[in-house]
Formats: C-alpha cells, structure tokens, sequence
C-alpha cells in the first residue's frame, strides 16, 4: 500500500513540476495520471497484470472519491452570496447543459458502435 | 462554562476539528443514504456538505478555520486523479477495441456540455467568475477544481457544479436516453460517465455493470479531453 501511495504522490510530483514548469494547459494532478497510465502500459503489456497492492490502494482511494468532495463543497458557505444572486443562470445551465451532453454522448456512442460491431462490452 | 471556552479555543486551533467533523458528519450521511435506500437525490455527498455548513454557521466557525483541518482530506484528490490511471489500464484492451466510438462520442458529449454550459450562463446575464467555474463541471472534481483555477474561475464554485452536475446526469441519463431509442448499456454508460463523473456512473452501475464500466472509463477520458479542451473554448467564449 505505501509503495502505491509513494507512486501516485510521486507522480502528482512531477505532474505539478512538469505543468507549471513546462507551463501545460492541464492540472498537475492530470498530467501525473497521463504519466502513470503511459508508465503502466509500457511495463504492463498485453496479459500482464498490474500487481495486487497497487490495485487495492486504488481501488480504496476511488473507493472513498466522494469524501474527498466534501471539504471543497463545504466552502458553498463562502459563496452563497453570488449563488443567491444567480441561482436561475446556474440552475437552467446545469440542467440544460447535462441534459444535452447526456443526449449527445449517449447517440453518437450508439450510432458509432451499431456500425463499427464493438465486441460484448462484458 | 469557561472552562468550556479554553477547550474550544484551543481546539480551533489545532486540525483536528475539522477533519473528525469531516469523517463523523460523512459517517452520518452515508447512514441517512442507507436509510432512503440510496435514492439518487439522497447522496451522501450534499447531505453531508448541507450538515457542515449549518454546523460551522451554528458554532461560529470561518470556512478557514475548518478547512486547516479538512485540507488533509482534500489533498487526498491529488493522489486520487493520479489513481484513476489504473482503471484506466485495466480497461486498455476495451478502450484499443472501441475507440472508434468511444473517442468521438466523449469528445462530442464533452464539448456540448461545455459549450452550452457557458453559452446559457452568459445569456442569462451570470457573470465571468460563475461562468468560468460551470465551464468544467462534467468532470470528476479534483480535475473540475484545477481547470476552473487555471482558467479564473472559482474552484470552490465549480466543486459545488460538479457535484449538481452528477446528481442530475444520474437522475436523467437513462429515461432522456430511452426517449430517443438509446437501450445500449454501452452508451448510456459512457453518456452519463462522460457528463456526470462518477456520481452518474455510480448510480448507473447498479442498473447495469456494462453500463458502469463504460462510465468508469469515460470518467478518466473525459477528464483528460476537457482539461485540454475547456481552456480554449474558455479563451474562445468568455472574453
């Protein structure tokens, strides 16, 4: 479990460094997770499996992800004031904007994957 | 009685306030989730935040305050988005089978949510701080938060549209679907994955474990393709 800790810490790491010294148009955070899935895939290839504790310790830490929301969401309280103020503006463009990337994923997947015979998902 | 003050005192002090109300007040709102029977709209996560809110407002306590003590769980994020790389390569096979449909769908998806997100607030008047921060809602919020910083936005805003954004993906994705003809488990995951994070995907996963997959993936994608994506149709859109 501490190695996989280590792993993602460290790649967090040189995520941050790489996208505030390379000055990259994505969070630190993204960039370790680019790094890490290119680092898995070169040594883990095809019928490799990646070893157990580093799938257990994600597997926990996405596990809890909603926890983790919670102390930036807490922080609505200091922004209660411009949410009062533009609750209809928020409200309609969450609503409708979901609504239309749900709409627009979901057909062009079903039409895309009806033509090219995707194998069974499962 | 002042006894009773110096112990406050010195408890708001230290971190650890505000990370064991964090983790009690979660206990509590997993316990009341369990209990509506893990109805969409009762989510852990807002009924959790609602309880913190009307707490620290109650006792008195600033958002600073509290937040030295919960930042340990929020650094947590950080190591979390990292973490998402291994679902993503268990899914490497599936994603090198179908990524004829997988990309264009999550790229069309992505770049409509985002684009009639910024459209809709700028014409009903909102303004460029709240814009900003709705920009990058469709993504899980470690990633949401650090888009909405980098492009001026307001993190804290955009953790609080992320999480609106989920609930609502989850409740919708699969009757709007049906509407229009869509009964592939495959897509309704990655629809609702790619618009509504893990809070969508977790609610789809108990309909359909393909269906939870799909979004699984979409989740770690969608996040990558809108970290590069939302920062130009920011530049593009809000002036």
């Amino acid at each position: 479990m501490l190695n996989a800790i280590t792993l993602f810490v460290c790649c967090q790491f040189v995520g941050e460094v790489a996208a505030r010294g390379l000055a990259l148009p994505l969070p630190g955070p993204v960039v370790g997770l680019l790094l890490l899935f290119a680092g898995l895939t070169v040594v883990y290839r095809r019928g490799r499996d990646l070893p157990v504790a580093l799938r257990t310790t994600a597997q926990s830490l996405l596990g809890n992800l909603s926890l983790l929301f919670v102390p930036a969401g807490v922080g609505v309280m200091t922004q209660l004031d411009v949410l009062s103020a533009n609750l209809v503006a928020v409200a309609v463009s969450i609503l409708l904007s979901t609504l239309a990337g749900v709409l627009v994923t979901g057909w062009v997947m079903w039409r895309l994957a009806r033509t090219e015979d995707l194998p069974p998902a499962s | 009685m002042t006894q009773l003050f110096h112990l406050w005192v010195y408890l708001e002090t230290t971190p650890l306030l505000g990370l064991a109300a964090t983790l009690c007040v979660w206990r509590l709102a997993m316990a009341i989730t369990a209990w509506a029977g893990g109805h969409a709209l009762a989510h852990p996560v807002p009924i959790a935040i609602t309880i913190l809110v009307v707490l620290l407002w109650a006792t008195g306590t600033p958002y600073s305050a509290y937040f030295q003590g919960a930042q340990y769980i929020h650094f947590l994020l950080g190591p979390a988005t990292v973490a998402l790389a291994i679902p993503m390569h268990a899914n490497l096979a599936r994603i090198r089978a179908s990524a004829g449909a997988i990309v264009p769908a999550i790229l069309a998806g992505s770049v409509t949510a985002a684009v009639s997100a910024i459209l809709i607030a700028r014409l009903l008047g909102a303004p460029r701080e709240i814009v900003l921060s709705l920009a990058p809602k469709s993504v899980t919020t470690p990633i949401a938060m650090g888009i909405a910083e980098q492009i001026g936005g307001n993190p804290s805003l955009a953790a609080v549209f992320v999480l609106l954004t989920g609930i609502v993906a989850g409740l919708i994705a699969v009757p709007v679907l049906r509407l229009i003809g869509v009964r592939d488990w495959r897509a309704i995951g990655l629809a609702a994955g790619t618009a509504g994070h893990g809070l969508a995907t977790a609610r789809i996963l108990t309909m359909s474990e393909t269906a939870g997959a799909f979004g699984g993936l979409a989740i770690g994608l969608n996040g990558v393709i809108t970290a590069i994506l939302v920062p130009l149709l920011a530049t593009l859109l809000v002036k």
